[in-house]
């Protein structure tokens, strides 16, 4: 344990060094402060795909790390989103209701004002009152604090019930992913408070900002969400660079026996479960504005899943894999699927890849499962000669680990 | 008689033909049969009928006894009496050309003749009439010889009674030969008799006669007798009126609805709300002000208050309802809810007539609700028993198993492209669809998790990258839109016991097919090599090997069963459910829930998982019904509860079977 945190962890300082490059181009080719090369719906493009790298991280942070596969991060993310999104929609709304209301005769009283509000976001669902969960909504402060607590506090009791039972492996799986789809499901009600399956839309406009184009506050989001990866990058190899990080990889391997050395394994990994659902809330109140709408469907169990895949092409258990996987899939896929690739014409069929996008997809997830269980981030290993040992021939009995045939001769 | 010669004097020279065949002119132009005379009786009426004044002609048509009379009503419901402008007689005519109407004498049967309708004119009476003449003509349909006009006739009155009809059917039921239509007379005599019988004791009998009866119409009979409306009274509540409850404001409704009501029909003021104010101080804006108070400082209740009250001083606006003044109102009338039956003795009747059946009709849904609950849980658990397979035995995690069910369901759908009988291509289907699944499962085994056997995680994953390529080719050969799956006719309809309790026939069979699943299952695993060979591999992989068995076509055979499995599942659930490359994924969490639930590698956990899920699910249903997307919130929550306390499900394994 000598030389500093980066020093030791040399790949934090190319990750942060790249990352800031990348934040510097976009930013000289934006149409906002440049020369344009880029349009302001592919900045915003980049900086979405800058906030799933940063819930990947959380991913493989949980998963990679500590091995709880959880697929309910992107309700987190989801979460994450709403409450900066409920801010936005209030005091957007605000805003359009006092400047309608100025021109009539009588100044409006507070509940007037409030009332009207509630008209204006409810009256989709039906509804012209505010549900309790909205009480802060109109205070900044207190939304932001709420991207942090909702999820942080729904990962605490989650991950506490569960981890206290000893569920482990594919059981918490699978209970994540219930608990991703009871979330989903009670968000699409009417009488969610969340407008049902309307979700929140025009959050793309800042309160207050109307002046600022949406050039130049596309280029505000890509550097703040830079900024949060980066950091966020920094803050997850620290976590995993000490003795801490031994003990979560120790449970990963081997959970029995971290805890038969007396550690507590429930607080571990409910610390990271919290933690990185923490994280993910951060990355959904930064994606979330950007995109412009959130709805339930965003948080149903296949967003996470598809996490999960991202993880696993770009190589879990090395954070830049991560990221690596979540920037490479998910822009793939936003090539794929927006029908800009040409097809290709088989004589008898034709294959669009709007259709078949997804197929390949999924099978080429399960080549990297089969063949190549380190993603594209093991292409690095390469690079730097770190190789695995060379085991060849079957195993000789059916049990992990058990001796191969060659090892079996030596 | 004069003028009836000349008539027909006319006729002859205008229609030779109708002459031609008419035998003997002279006498029939002489007498008119008794119909005819009886029609010129009321021939204005007729003529010109109008709905508040027919009712006495058909009243006078009815009671002349002539067996004709039912024709004449028919004819004169249907547009098809004409009326004969020479000599104003009425004929029954049939439209035998474009503008030729041949008439009918309605005393003698015979045809007189075929006119030009410039000679004629039709008797058209509209709607409201054509409604009165139905009811008059109910009790010759009633009476009918052909009992399917009879049960016409009566169905009629079930879905349109009325006061007229009480006594038409009553004088039918005596006559009717057919027991099962006398039944269904008497009863909708009971049931007419409780709405509008005048005498109030045969009210009384008829609703007790009707306690605890389950029928939809008796509810329907008995419900309109307890509506009530809202009344105010200055003093006490009147009398003689039959009251349902005293409405105190505060307690049932809110002072100020109950001010509104009063003043209403008191002609008090009314209240004064805030768009009241608002309007009135926009209206009153003078130079900025308001009664001397800035239109700026307008925006908070207080102010605005002040302002109204200070305008109200000066004359401009009305002034508000004071709180002495409302209490005062409140205090001077009685609220109150009054039926719109009058006596009150055949409301208490209803009432408790009605009680009566509530709880009968709750002990009947309850029932209905286990139905339900128990066709539910034989679907989770057709989706979750070859998930039961191949997790609960094996312990591989098939992500894809949803796809597999939808592949099924698929194959059940193209096979009715082929072959169009439903009964065959049902019967073709089931196997095919284990086939197709079974070979499906066999290529993932082998293809992909053999390699996998000891990385469960990425088990779940590699199935998962499975599940979203097939369901989207599923998309691309079959496009999104839900392909029917038709069910052969015998399986069309319910299984009805009475009005509440109702199961379809398809849902019987399925919960059939369920039990049939459960006992091969249990015969595969427990009577036959393969399910020994399948135990033995699952408990202890290297002494199974030992012993000579194959692991690797063991798992490999194990899996396709479970595959297969979900195949046949897919059919039968297609069958209710829509088919789309969704299918799968709207089942694969339940059915895992199912089966963590019950408990892994346990058939009979997988049953009791099933079972639960499935009351549960329909329990809850039952106590927030509008909303079904909040009970699978709760189930979730509910099972994620559950699991902290039973972690290893309903039905653990113990010992070494139970593994690590």
């Amino acid at each position: 344990m000598t030389g500093s945190f980066l020093s030791r962890n040399p790949s934090v300082l190319i990750f942060i060094a790249v990352l800031a490059l990348f934040t510097l181009l976009a930013t000289v080719f934006s149409e906002a402060f440049g020369a344009g090369l880029i349009s302001t719906s592919f900045i915003k493009t980049l900086g979405k795909t800058l906030c799933l790298c940063l819930v990947a991280i959380a991913m493989d942070l949980v998963w990679g790390y500590a091995g709880i596969l959880s697929l309910g991060h992107m309700a987190f993310f989801g979460l994450g989103g709403y409450m900066i999104g409920m801010w936005l929609m209030y005091e957007r709304t605000r805003g359009i209701v006092t400047s309608s209301m100025a021109n009539a005769d009588i100044p409006p009283t507070p509940q007037e004002v409030t009332d009207a509000i509630g008209n204006q976001i409810f009256g989709v669902v039906g509804s012209s009152d505010f549900p309790a969960i909205w009480a802060f909504s109109a205070s900044l402060p207190l939304q932001l604090a709420l991207v942090v607590l909702v999820p942080g506090l729904l990962a605490l009791v989650f991950g506490w019930l569960a981890f206290r039972s000893r569920v482990t492996g594919v059981y918490l799986s699978i209970l994540t992913q219930a608990m991703t789809l009871a979330l989903a499901l009670y968000l699409f009600q009417n009488d969610s408070g969340l407008r049902g399956n309307n979700g929140l839309s025009g959050l793309q406009n800042l309160p207050g900002l109307d002046a600022v184009s949406q050039d130049v506050v596309s280029v505000w989001f890509l550097w703040a969400s830079a900024l949060a990866l980066g950091l966020g990058y920094m803050l997850c190899a620290w976590v995993v660079s000490g003795k801490f990080g031994s003990v979560i990889r120790g449970i990963r391997d081997d959970e029995a026996r971290v805890r038969f050395l007396g550690y507590s394994v429930e607080s571990y990994k409910l610390f990271i479960f919290v933690l990185t659902a923490v994280i993910a809330g951060i990355a959904g109140a930064l994606y979330y504005p950007q995109a412009g709408i959130i709805n339930p469907a965003e948080i149903a169990p296949i967003a996470s899943i598809y996490l999960a895949v991202w993880v696993a092409i770009g190589g879990r258990g090395r954070l830049y894999g991560a990221v690596i996987g979540a920037a490479f899939v998910s822009l793939v896929s936003t090539w794929f699927t927006s029908g800009q690739v040409p097809s290709v014409n088989l004589g008898v069929y034709t294959v669009d890849w709007v259709d078949w996008w997804q197929v390949v997809l999924g099978l080429s997830f399960v080549l990297v499962t089969l063949f190549a269980p380190k993603g594209i981030g093991g292409l690095f290993d390469l690079i730097s000669g770190r190789l695995a040992p060379n085991r060849h021939g079957k195993d000789l009995g059916p049990d992990a680990g058990s001796l191969r045939e060659q090892e079996a001769e030596q | 008689m004069r003028h009836f010669l000349a008539a027909l004097m006319a006729l002859v020279l205008i229609a030779p033909v109708a002459v031609a065949q008419d035998q003997d002119p002279d006498q029939s132009a002489v007498e008119t049969g008794p119909v005819q005379t009886l029609l010129q009786t009321h021939g204005a009426a007729i003529a010109k009928a109008s709905r508040k004044t027919i009712q006495p002609t058909i009243d006078a048509l009815l009671s002349s006894g002539l067996p004709e009379i039912q024709q004449v009503l028919q004819k004169w419901q249907a547009r098809e009496i004409w009326q004969r402008k020479s000599d104003n007689l009425f004929f029954a005519g049939e439209e035998i050309a474009k503008r030729t109407i041949r008439l009918t004498d309605f005393d003698t049967g015979e045809t007189v003749g075929e006119l030009s309708t410039k000679e004629l004119k039709q008797i058209k009476p509209n709607s409201g009439v054509q409604a009165l003449i139905g009811t008059a003509l109910v009790q010759f349909q009633l009476s009918d010889p052909d009992p399917d006009l009879r049960a016409a006739a009566l169905l009629s009155i079930e879905r349109d009674p009325g006061p007229d009809l009480l006594a038409p059917l009553r004088a039918s039921i005596a006559t009717e030969t057919d027991p099962a239509l006398r039944a269904r007379k008497e009863r909708v005599n009971t049931l007419l008799t409780i709405s509008y019988d005048a005498d109030e004791a045969a009210r009384l009998a008829a609703i007790d006669s009707v306690a605890g009866d389950l029928g939809v119409d008796v509810r329907a009979t008995l419900n309109p007798l307890l509506t009530t409306t809202r009344k105010v009274a200055e003093g006490a509540a009147p009398e003689g009126a039959n009251i349902a409850a005293i409405v105190t404001p505060g307690r049932d409704i809110d002072p100020d609805a109950a001010y509104d009501l009063i003043a209403g029909t008191a002609g008090l003021p009314p209240r004064i709300g805030p768009d009241d104010i608002r309007a009135a101080l926009s209206s009153n804006i003078d130079g900025g002000r308001v009664a001397g108070i800035p239109v700026a400082s307008l925006d908070t209740p207080e102010t605005r208050l002040a302002a109204y009250d200070k305008l109200a001083e000066a004359g401009a606006a009305q002034p508000r309802v004071t709180e002495a003044a409302r209490a005062a109102a409140l205090a001077a009338h009685t609220i109150y809810d009054a039926y719109d039956e009058p006596s009150a003795a055949v409301t208490d009747a209803a009432a408790r007539a009605l009680r009566d059946i509530e709880l009968k009709v709750g002990m009947n849904q309850a029932l209905d609700l286990t139905l339900d609950a128990l066709s539910l849980a034989s679907i989770y658990f057709l989706a979750a028993i070859g998930l039961a397979i191949t997790f609960g035995v094996m312990g591989v995690i098939n992500m894809a198993h949803g796809e597999f069910i939808m592949m099924g369901a698929y194959t059940g759908y193209v096979v009715q492209q082929v072959i169009p009988d439903y009964t065959v291509s049902i019967l073709v289907a089931l196997p095919l669809a284990f086939a197709v699944t079974f070979a499906a499962g066999v290529a993932m085994e082998r293809l992909v998790i053999r390699h996998l056997y000891h990385r469960p995680l990425e088990t779940l994953l590699a199935t998962f990258g499975i599940s979203i390529a097939l369901q989207q080719i599923a998309k691309n050969i079959f496009g999104t839109q839900a392909r029917p799956l038709t069910s052969p006719a015998w399986l069309d309809g319910a299984w009805v016991m009475n009005d509440v309790v109702s199961i379809s026939y398809i849902r019987i069979a399925i919960f059939v097919l369920a039990l049939i699943f459960l006992g091969v299952f249990l015969f595969i695993m427990k009577r036959t090599r393969l399910g020994l060979e399948t135990r033995a591999v699952t408990q202890n992989p290297r002494m199974a090997g030992s012993m000579g068995i194959n692991p690797d076509r063991v798992n490999m055979l194990t899996f396709g069963l479970g595959s297969g499995i979900a195949g046949i599942a897919g059919v039968a659930i297609g069958l209710f459910a829509k088919v789309t490359s969704e299918l799968g994924s709207d089942y694969i969490v339940q059915s895992f829930m199912t089966v963590v639930v019950g408990g892994v590698g346990n058939i009979w956990g997988a049953l009791a998982g099933a079972t639960m899920i499935g009351f549960l699910q329909k329990g809850i249903e039952w106590m927030n019904p509008s909303n079904t997307l909040a009970a699978q919130t709760y189930m979730i929550i509910f099972i994620i509860i559950f699991i902290q306390f039973r972690p290893r499900g309903i039905i653990a394994l113990k010992g070494r079977a139970a593994g690590d």
